[in-house]
């Protein structure tokens, strides 16, 4: 990125919550039902309806709040922001404005450098979503499905102190990843359950005000994220070094050109008029509920890192990357609790074979035929040295296909571990005999042969000659 | 305080009422004439009061987060004019 320029992002993310029901009314908020048939009366804007409010989607803002050590509101209100559009068929949105039910917080990144940032959070607010439109098939209109209207939403919203796409995506990683521990969102982005919206700006770097910023809408996927910041600083910055200014507007991403475009409706809509809903009183919340909800929280990503670094001595990176998942983290500790090997090897299977399985196969860990138990029992197998790692990695994929447990796969394909030294001592003779030239060499000097003798004894044995007594036995023999 | 005929055009788009050019001065007096109705309570002193947006000085009750409304489509839209695979129909509208 040009270095003339300091580039200035903040974040909105919106994050379905994982209620049943919806924020003001008792319809399902299932995802991929039939065209509105999770759309009632109050969802559908009736004359004569009311909204009343979900505790469950009070309590899960309040976890939110918790978990960014935020102010949580002890009233906060919700308010009508006024626009109109075929989707929203109460001519308005219930959102908050100016008591939103959770102030503040902060989040911790890594910077491009791989420095810990603080990222403030200025605010997270709730309100309802809006339906959806279609616009193929239907002879030249558009049809709405409400059935997404009335599900509760998180919005939360960042400072201006992302300084590149890269910071932007990382946030947004952390958020996504809070969301999930919590278990107040699934986070799904492929549903929309989590998407954002990027505020983009430039400034020279002696500029002490903020650019002219654009609002880049619906971004539902990490890269686009990353992709769609990156373009639009470039399309700024051409535009100020060309002379002309950045107008302030809301931009759409499109993911199959790379390109934002200006959306054509919502200029003149912006002016929301908001005040508070009549139909909604204050949400008073006690000190003593906020206290009921903080004893419940989980252990969060940060402390659950910081755990794995002291208790089983792991990297830094790899502790950051079992934990950024909740059903990972887990998972590594299950296997970690019956495995006998060391913990980092079991981490270097968890997250290199296990997890490579898993986005291979597009699978959610819940869903994978191999279990906890299953891996541990088979890195068992290379702890009592019964197989080599490197046999492990076939073996694995054999348990991944579900062809059965390690012992029963290395019992039937024969692949118990070759460790008894006086046949081990028998192929390396066979080996030496066949190759005269390469140990003459070898004695002469050229060392690097060594690994050519114990490439031709692990082919002798399909791999099952334990490595570290090959190389022992090999050294002893040719001197 | 009276509202001007700008004023009132730019309402009339927010609120997607269709105005007539004639008909806007009408509106003008009658939407001034509740504004400055509404003037009268600038006289009142409120200092040291909270705003109060709702009658009732009590919070929100809350519901338990449970299913109580089933599928309704069909009866429901008996009073929609436009539909087609269970969807309401609209005029396009792409942003």
């Amino acid at each position: 990125m040009n270095s003339n320029w300091e580039i200035v992002i903040g974040l909105e993310i919106h994050a379905q919550l994982a209620t049943s029901s919806k924020i003001f009314s008792g319809a399902s908020t299932a995802f991929g039902e039939e065209p509105n048939t999770q759309a009632c009366l109050v969802d559908l804007g009736y004359p004569g309806t009311l909204p009343v409010l979900n505790q469950q989607a009070i309590e899960m803002a309040i976890r939110f709040g918790l978990a960014i050590d935020a102010e949580i509101s002890p009233r906060s209100v919700f308010a009508r922001k006024n626009y109109f559009y075929p989707d929203l068929p109460k001519g308005y949105q219930i959102s908050q404005l100016d008591l939103p039910i959770v102030v503040g917080g902060n989040m911790n990144i890594l910077d491009g450098n791989g420095n810990e940032k603080i990222i403030g959070i200025t605010r997270a607010h709730l309100e309802e979503d809006a339906g959806k439109s279609v616009h193929e098939g239907l002879d030249g209109l558009s049809g709405i499905d409400l059935n997404r209207a009335g599900t509760p939403l998180l919005e939360i919203v960042s400072e201006p102190e992302m300084s590149s796409a890269k910071e932007a995506v990382a946030y947004m990683r952390k958020i996504h990843s809070i969301v999930r521990y919590l278990e107040i969102s699934d986070g799904n982005m492929q549903e929309g359950s989590f998407r954002c919206d990027a505020n983009v700006s430039i400034k020279r770097f002696d500029q002490k005000e903020l650019g002219i910023r654009t609002e880049l809408k619906n971004l539902n996927s990490f890269k686009f994220i990353e992709k769609a910041i990156n373009h639009e600083v470039m399309r700024q910055i051409e535009i100020i070094e060309d002379g002309g200014t950045v107008t302030q507007e809301t931009r759409l991403y499109d993911a199959d050109l790379d390109e934002t475009r200006p959306m054509r409706s919502k200029e003149e809509a912006n002016d929301y008029r908001y005040f508070p809903d009549p139909d909604l009183l204050p949400v008073i919340i006690e000190e003593d509920y906020i206290n009921e909800i903080k004893a419940s929280l989980p252990e969060l990503p940060s402390v659950k890192k910081e755990r794995f670094i002291d208790s089983y001595n792991l990297k830094s990176t790899d502790a950051e990357v079992l934990t950024a998942s909740k059903q990972l983290a887990d998972f590594y500790e299950a296997v970690e609790k019956i495995a006998n090997t060391e913990s980092q090897i079991t981490a270097n299977w968890v997250i290199g074979d296990y997890t490579a399985a898993l986005n291979r196969d597009d699978l959610e860990i819940k869903d994978a035929k191999l279990s906890a138990d299953d891996l541990a029992g088979l890195l068992n197998k290379i702890a009592d040295q019964t197989i080599s790692g490197k046999i492990a990695k076939e073996v694995f994929e054999s348990m991944w296909r579900g062809d059965g447990s390690a012992e029963e796969i290395i019992e039937k394909k024969g692949l118990v571990q070759i460790t008894d030294d006086n046949e081990i001592e028998n192929i390396v003779n066979q080996v030496m005999e066949k190759n005269p030239s390469q140990v003459k060499d070898y004695l002469g000097g050229k060392g690097q042969l060594l690994g050519y003798f114990v490439g031709q004894v692990m082919k002798e044995t399909k791999g099952k000659a334990n490595p570290k007594k090959v190389n022992d036995i090999l050294k002893k023999k040719l001197k | 305080m009276s509202l001007n005929k700008e004023q009132i055009k730019y309402l009339a788009v927010l609120s997607r009422m269709d105005i007539k050019e004639d008909e806007i001065q009408d509106v003008v007096e009658k939407l001034s004439s509740i504004v400055e109705f509404v003037d009268q309570l600038q006289a009142v002193t409120t200092d040291g009061t909270e705003p109060m947006a709702h009658p009732l000085a009590q919070g929100q009750r809350l519901r338990i987060d449970e299913i109580t409304e089933y599928n309704e489509r069909d009866k429901i839209q008996l009073n929609a004019k436009n539909i087609n695979k269970g969807m309401y129909l609209v005029p396009k509208v792409i942003d």
